[in-house]
């Protein structure tokens, strides 16, 4: 299988401390599901940064998708999370204002597809999670669980080939956090590229085909774990 | 350091950007505030606080330099009643012609006799004068001029052919004398070198005294000096009350829109620190609810947030005072030329009370959400500034995104909805701002035609007086320059007739009659020939057609309480002619007591006019070169001693003055807005990071992030836009008419009604421009934040 991340080298430093990331190699296959696991500090956050294009490094190369994302500009990096990447966040970064419909309308939107087109789809994920009934529903109204299927819900809004969840069951409670750890089984299982930063041990076991620890912004394990 | 201490230092120190806004908002705040209370405080009398600041002349007088000495007017200053004396000063009146110059004007053009006094220097105990520009004549060959209606700037030239040697003098400054002493200084060596052989130059003496304060008074002191001298020689007096009287009339006339815009710029100030000191605080609810959870007290957290709100409030407004009395110079300058008075500058009470004003305003504006927040159970607190805002404004964000609009902008549109006490403040703040501006072009556009309705006085490309001056001949008196027997108008009539060019031309002269019911004579001015297409600007009626019809100005009307239709009798000797009243025509001369009619209307009073005051206005025919025709009318009048000049229509200092001044305010009024809106944005747009953050993590590119911020205060912009012209425009046409009656006159209806539709539209759009300028800083800078740092923002 082609890879769809393929991080060369990187190393990412803030101010005077240790690297954050120190000449970091990685890459991970379409279809792939990697849990990456570590302490804090350990630069779990700062390559997620790196994939999303969010922060840049110091040194290296990260390519997703064939795009050289750390070579990209504002414009093009807007463009590159529209079409290439879906975010997950811990806290689900919900807009507070707009309904769960709007809320994973709102890629699509960003992107220009055709409101019907966007309806539908936002329409299909929220029928396919599980939470159609909560369309029109503020986020406020909704359990974290809920909430997080909305998260995962607009991620998957513009078709994304990866997948990126950073710490997605960090918040929820046991039930809702087993929830969301069977809604990435299950979207893996259907093709979806993740990769998962997480704490959660049990959700890495239980979600990823593939698992890396970071110590000190290098890998000191990788380990696969299922092939499905 | 106490714990309370150390919380506002860490408070002011930590949160850089709203330490910044509400720096910057107070110190708008305070400028603008000491620029308007320094404007309205300057509009109350203002040629008596000019006049007391320059130790101006009660009295200037004017003594026969061959009938009295230097030393016998030197003594009339120790004359009983007079406090201070200065002089006396050699005077001449010269007429200059144009010499080379940046100015525009034609070169070699005769002017009006200037009245030139030799002194030494600016200062002195009476009449210290303000040196405006440049500095003072002390050499050979330099001159300064009044500021009032001079001609030339510094480094321009008057010739002085008519004297021996041609001299030619340079202006190397501008000054101002509120008592208007002279038009123009040298030094006196230099008037030595310009009296010529034979001349003796005439004394100039300035006095200051005990009483002086009507005109009686005047009238004592006056005599009390001519007792002091030899009969005869004192050849004029000017007393200060009859400038003071004009000064007064030109400071009225500005008073109104002065007032207009100093209090539209305190309004938006205070809404402006109102919205954002009131925003600023209640952005920092859940470090309060941190603070209650350490401990502290409501109270102690009230005083943090306050003196928090202070610290920058404090250092905003040392700097706009510091910026406010800076840009007083320009602007009071321009206010100092409007009022016709000396330097103007900011009242020092003025520095101390407004930032006094400013601070108590923070003090009270932020004390009313640290209460709130003091209030709030610790829980609360913190989760207000964790949890979602308030539900406002969702329903209006949930139907503008199902309208068939880009997302970034349907998202813009709804933000207002969230805060709309803050977003009324701002389309408040905006709305002055669009009112300022309204005001301000409506102003420039009526002044400009009023003034080019006064300029129709004297219509036509070329002018012919039938009058022409002389250098003094030797032993003459030199301060009055001799007036040549005027010319027959027959003989210019027919020079002019006979000129190839001439398309058509009438004359006028000047005449004093009685009228009938009014005490003492007024002046007529009598037209001859066809005047119809050189008529003055009507304000009501029409012009005069033939024998028997008047046209007057509004005053004459006030003053008669005459109305169009009536019929008015001239009286002259014992004899009497009727006139009517067809029309109402714009003119401020003579406080508007003037008479327009026919000649043929004067004939059965046999008052003929004036032979010096009879001009010639002429039309050239199109394609008519006026520099070749002036050249040959020129070359056919010189035989009769008398030139012709091109008309190049006059520009009022007054409204010169008036129009730089209304720029001035309203772009004072636009910053204040647009400083506004950019603080307010900057303020939404950090509360709003967070959000920023998860839109841009979701593709929203920086454009369409500059988009939606810019959106968030444009449809208020477009909105306070709409409601602020309609506004603006019922100010104008409410202070236009008060200003006109300040002046003594009516406006013409056309010259008020100046808001047609192209006027419109860009100043209905101005009110987005405002919101858009100021919203686009923190535009850019939200497009540019870095996503994580943003999502890490709580």
């Amino acid at each position: 299988m082609t890879a769809i991340i393929e991080i060369r080298d990187v190393r990412k430093r803030y101010d005077e401390g240790p690297p954050a990331l120190d000449g970091l190699n990685l890459q991970v296959r379409a279809g792939e599901a990697l849990a990456v696991l570590g302490p804090s500090g350990s630069g779990k956050s700062t390559l997620l940064n790196m994939i999303a294009g969010l922060d840049k490094p110091s040194e290296g190369a990260v390519t997703v998708d064939g795009l050289r994302v750390d070579r990209l500009g504002e414009a093009a990096l807007a463009r590159y999370r529209r079409e290439r990447i879906g975010m997950v966040f811990q806290f689900f970064n919900l807009l507070d204002d707009l309904t769960a419909e709007d809320n994973v309308l709102l890629p699509a939107q960003l992107a220009g597809v055709p409101r019907a087109r966007a309806r539908a789809r936002a329409a299909e994920l929220l029928d396919q999670l599980g939470i159609a009934r909560h369309a029109r529903a503020f986020p406020g109204r909704l359990s974290g669980g809920e909430r997080q299927r909305v998260a995962v819900a607009r991620a998957l809004m513009n078709r994304p080939p990866l997948l990126l969840a950073d710490e997605p069951t960090g918040a929820l409670d046991s039930a809702s956090a087993a929830d969301v750890r069977e809604l990435l089984v299950d979207l893996n299982r259907n093709g979806q590229t993740i990769l998962l930063v997480t704490h959660d041990t049990a959700l890495a076991a239980s979600s990823a085909t593939r698992t890396i620890e970071l110590m000190d912004g290098r890998i000191s394990r990788d380990v696969q774990t299922v092939t499905r | 350091m106490s714990a309370l201490g150390r919380v506002v230092r860490a408070g002011v120190g930590r949160r850089r950007v709203q330490t910044v806004v509400m720096t910057l908002t107070t110190m708008m705040a305070v400028t603008a505030s000491v620029l308007a209370a320094g404007l309205l405080v300057t509009s109350q009398a203002p040629f008596d606080h000019a006049f007391a600041k320059q130790k101006g002349a009660h009295l200037t007088v004017q003594y026969d330099g061959s009938r009295v000495t230097a030393g016998q007017v030197a003594a009339t200053a120790h004359v009983s009643g007079v406090t201070a004396a200065a002089g006396p000063f050699p005077v001449l009146s010269l007429r200059p012609h144009v010499g080379r110059n940046k100015s525009g004007m034609p070169l070699g053009d005769h002017l009006p006799p200037m009245t030139i006094v030799g002194r030494a220097d600016p200062g002195g105990p009476v009449d210290d004068l303000d040196l405006t520009t440049g500095r003072w004549a002390t050499g050979a060959g330099q001159v300064v001029l009044s500021d009032e209606n001079a001609p030339f700037g510094i480094g321009d030239r008057m010739d002085f052919p008519d004297l021996p040697g041609g001299p030619s003098l340079t202006v190397v400054g501008l000054a101002r004398s509120v008592g208007a002493s002279a038009e123009a200084w040298v030094s006196p060596a230099e008037l030595t070198a310009l009296t010529a052989p034979g001349a003796v130059p005439a004394h100039q003496m300035l006095y200051r005294f005990a009483g002086a304060g009507t005109d009686a008074q005047i009238t004592a002191d006056r005599a009390a000096i001519t007792a002091a001298v030899p009969p005869g020689s004192m050849t004029g007096a000017a007393s200060y009350l009859k400038i003071r009287l004009a000064a007064s009339r030109a400071s009225a006339t500005f008073v109104p829109f002065v007032i207009t815009f100093g209090v539209l710029g305190l309004v938006m100030s205070i809404l402006i620190i109102g919205v954002v000191v009131s925003g600023a605080v209640g952005a920092a609810t859940r470090r309060i609810g941190v603070l209650k959870s350490l401990g502290f007290t409501p109270a102690q957290v009230v005083r943090a947030y306050v003196a928090q709100a202070l610290i920058p409030a404090t250092v905003g407004a040392v700097l706009g005072v510091i910026s406010g009395n800076l840009l007083s110079i320009p602007v009071l300058s321009q206010a100092k030329s409007a009022y016709g008075t000396g330097g103007l500058t900011v009242a020092p009470w003025i520095d101390v009370a407004v930032p006094a004003v400013v601070l108590a305003a923070v003090a009270v504006t932020a004390l009313v959400p640290a209460l709130r927040a003091g209030r709030l159970r610790t829980v609360e607190a913190i989760a207000v500034g964790r949890t979602p805002r308030s539900g406002r404004g969702r329903a209006v964000r949930y139907l503008l995104g199902r309208l068939p609009l880009p997302r970034p902008v349907s998202l813009g549109l709804a933000t207002p909805f969230a805060r709309p006490a803050r977003s009324a403040t701002v389309a408040a703040a905006v709305a002055f701002g669009t009112i300022g501006i309204t005001f301000g072009v409506g102003l420039a556009l009526s002044l400009n035609a009023i003034q080019n309705g006064l300029n129709r006085r004297t219509p036509g490309t070329v002018v012919v007086s039938a009058f022409a001056f002389a250098p003094p001949a030797p032993g003459t008196d030199p301060a009055t320059p001799l007036v040549k027997p005027a010319v027959k108008p027959a003989a210019i009539a027919a020079k002019i007739s006979a000129q190839p060019g001439t398309r058509r031309y009438f004359s006028t002269g000047q005449t004093r009659v009685g009228v009938a019911g009014l005490a003492g004579r007024t002046t007529v001015i009598a037209y001859e020939g066809d005047s119809s297409w050189g008529s003055y600007q009507m304000v009501a009626g029409s012009w005069f057609h033939g024998r028997g019809q008047a046209v007057v100005p509004s005053g004459f009307l006030r003053t008669t309480g005459a109305h169009i239709g009536d019929t008015i009798t001239l009286t002259e000797g014992g004899r009497s002619a009727p006139v009517r009243i067809v029309g109402e025509a714009l003119d401020l001369r003579e406080e508007g007591m003037v008479i327009l009619t026919d000649d043929s209307s004067l004939t059965a009073l046999r008052a003929p006019v004036l032979p010096e005051s009879v001009e010639f206005a002429i039309d050239l025919k199109p394609g008519t070169d006026p520099r070749a025709y002036l050249d040959s009318l020129n070359a056919a009048l010189r035989p009769l001693g008398i030139t012709a000049a091109t008309n190049s229509g006059r520009l009022s200092g007054t409204v010169v003055a008036m129009d730089t001044l209304a720029a001035m305010l309203t772009l004072m009024l636009l910053a204040v807005a647009g400083l506004g809106v950019l603080d307010t944005v900057v303020l939404d747009t950090r509360e709003r990071v967070h959000d920023l953050g998860v839109l841009k993590a979701l593709g929203m590119s920086p454009r369409q992030t500059v988009t939606m911020v810019i959106t968030s205060v444009a449809g208020v912009g477009l909105l306070a836009g709409a409601l602020g012209v309609p506004v603006g425009v019922a100010l104008h046409d409410h202070v236009l008419p008060v200003m006109g009656d300040a002046a003594g006159t009516r406006f013409p209806a056309a010259d008020i009604a100046v808001y047609d539709l192209p006027v419109l539209i860009p100043l209905v759009l101005g009110g987005l421009v405002i919101a858009a300028v100021g919203a686009f800083p923190p535009a850019g800078w939200a497009a540019h934040t870095r996503t994580a740092t943003a999502l890490r923002t709580e």
